[in-house]
């Protein structure tokens, strides 16, 4: 077979030149926008406490100093003892053992039946509680309403202390009642009638 | 409502709509002149409604404003209809000292200001955004859309993509999930698997053209199309990348479905199908003969396939026009020709989506999830009784 090879590469060439003026400009593997943070400012704003304890702050902290904190600062929102409301309640068990899953009617969803990690309740504390004065609270204060809050859910003794070696091996009753959805998320495809 | 043109053309056909409202109140007499025998007002530098058009968010408490979605036509909400939520109030917010921090495990900590996030190349998308919790369950007769599932909304949304930021700073190996932490007074924190940053995750700071409105995030927010209102945080000023998701209180004593098996599930992130009629619902009163039922539709996993209609009280259903384009993720408009002789009826939508998940029914939602487990991703067929007088009013449900 006979090749016109002069008007191969014109024809190959003509497809190259319509291809480069098509393309668009390539993305750089980085804009160089933004610019480095320092230390100094990732630790003001890294105010997370993992499951594992990662973020736990010095300090410590009693049921007995808590109870007093919580009087003075939390009881009008979350009642006397925790289980008022007019907000969330924060205390109970009741009965003992069970876990308010979707089937138990009537069962209060506390701290001490519904709360997996001891840690998320310094973590939730410290970020966003007293309402009327957020990230008011001295990490020792929080320490200290975290002992009292686990406590009166009957998880410590009346004396525990809690610091950042304590909490994260507090064994909390709702620690193995949570199963990540299992549907497959946002993988999920086909023939999904069981999607409930 | 405004539907008025649309709905003088019917009235030729379905007679006289005396008891429709305007804009959700009454109409005032016309007093006006003939608009054709003087000059109209001048132009001006901003825009407003019709004075005969007065739709209004639902205020809930301090912590929320529901979408009147019996008021709107199409499927983009107008910005300052969004519904909002919020934990702790919406906090105003300096642009020109806002700054977004990216650390953890990567490569190099930065900090973007809002300037250098407009600097990335763009991308503009429409979406839903809803509430996870989007359902009232004390829902009497005389409910509107608006009340019972008003914390839907959809918008475009232009911002820089996720990925595009964490190329900037460089993921370490390892990393899975990130925390990102608003700056509201809740410190709002949620943990979302990397994945979605690489899919189709949005640092938004645009919305319908305009800069996002404040109860939506200004100046910054995170946007996951298709995922729980909740984990599209607002005030973006933090993301960390890690290994392991943080357990925050959003994503566990909140925030999760508790199950009829024991358990309680975690981390259900995309919100399933749903449809919901917005005409004829509360408080209209329908007139016999021909009209158009009309909704929206919407799928956190992808496009909606189908939206069947039953005007028989759930005993046939056909299947609606759908309004393109069907956008994936995105409140798609359906509208279904009915002739309504004047019986009692209740009528009702059900969504199917790309991957063939029907929206179900309450039933089928408490028998998976249990009689207490009604907080969150519910997400049932939805029933409006037209009554022998042409009243419409919201099939009343029991949620336990």
């Amino acid at each position: 077979m006979k090749h016109n090879l002069p008007l191969l590469v014109c024809v190959i060439a003509a497809i190259g030149g319509i291809a480069r003026a098509q393309q668009q400009t390539p993305t750089p593997a980085r804009f160089g926008i933004g610019r480095p943070a320092t230390p100094t400012e990732i630790a003001a704003l890294d105010i997370d406490v993992g499951p594992d304890g990662q973020g736990l702050p010095p300090g410590r902290g009693t049921a007995m100093e808590g109870a007093a904190i919580y009087a003075a600062k939390c009881a009008s929102c979350h009642g006397k003892t925790g289980r008022e409301g007019p907000n969330d309640v924060l205390v109970g068990r009741d009965p003992q053992g069970v876990f308010p899953s979707g089937k138990e009617v009537n069962v209060r969803r506390t701290i001490g039946n519904y709360w997996p990690y001891a840690t998320t309740v310094f973590d939730y504390i410290r970020r966003a509680m007293p309402t009327p004065a957020p990230g008011s609270l001295t990490d020792t204060e929080v320490y200290s309403l975290v002992a009292f809050l686990l406590a009166a859910n009957e998880i410590v003794p009346a004396d525990a202390v809690m610091d950042a070696a304590a909490l994260p091996k507090v064994v909390m009753p709702a620690h193995d009642k949570f199963v990540v959805d299992p549907r497959g998320g946002p993988k999920a495809k086909a023939g999904s009638r069981d999607r409930r | 409502m405004n539907r008025m043109s649309r709905r003088t053309v019917l009235a030729t056909v379905a007679g006289a709509m005396a008891s429709r409202k305007i804009g959700g109140a009454q109409a005032p007499e016309s007093t006006l002149v003939d608009p054709t025998k003087k000059p109209g007002r001048p132009s001006r530098a901003l825009g407003e409604r019709s004075p005969f058009e007065k739709p209004q968010r639902v205020p809930r408490g301090a912590s929320g404003a529901w979408t009147p979605h019996q008021d709107l036509m199409g499927t983009i909400t107008p910005a300052d209809l969004h519904f909002e939520r919020h934990h702790a109030g919406v906090p105003d917010i300096d642009p020109h000292t806002y700054s977004l921090l990216i650390h953890g495990m990567v490569e190099r900590p930065m900090v973007f200001t809002l300037a250098d996030l407009k600097r990335f190349p763009a991308v503009s998308r429409i979406c839903f955004l809803e509430c996870s919790g989007n359902l009232d369950r004390t829902a009497g007769p005389n409910t509107t859309p608006q009340r019972l599932a008003g914390q839907t909304s959809q918008s475009e949304w232009t911002g820089v993509p996720l990925a595009t930021l964490l190329r900037e700073v460089g993921v370490r190996p390892g990393a899975t999930w990130f925390l990102a932490e608003g700056q509201d007074a809740a410190v709002l924190a949620r943990s979302i698997p990397i994945d979605k940053a690489y899919d189709d995750a949005l640092i938004a700071y645009g919305q319908n053209g305009e800069a996002v409105r404040p109860e939506q995030g200004y100046p910054a927010r995170l946007l996951l199309p298709g995922w729980e209102g909740n984990t599209n945080v607002k005030w973006l000023r933090r993301i960390e990348l890690s290994d392991r998701p943080f357990m925050t209180r959003e994503e566990t004593s909140k925030y999760t479905d508790p199950l009829a098996n024991g358990t309680s599930r975690m981390f259900s992130l995309v919100m399933d199908a749903r449809s919901l009629i917005t005409y004829p619902t509360y408080p209209v009163t329908i007139p016999r003969g021909w009209l158009e039922i009309s909704g929206i539709a919407w799928s956190g996993y992808g496009k909606i396939s189908r939206v069947d209609v039953s005007t028989d009280e759930g005993r046939t259903w056909t299947p609606a026009r759908l309004q393109e384009p069907i956008l994936p993720k995105a409140h798609t408009r359906f509208r279904h020709l009915w002739n309504w002789t004047g019986a009692e009826t209740v009528i009702l939508s059900r969504a199917v989506d790309e991957t063939g998940y029907v929206q179900p029914t309450r039933a089928d939602l408490l028998t998976f999830r249990g009689p207490s487990s009604t907080t969150y991703h519910m997400n049932p067929i939805t029933g409006w009784r037209v009554r022998l007088d042409g009243t419409v009013v919201y099939r009343e449900e029991a949620w336990g």
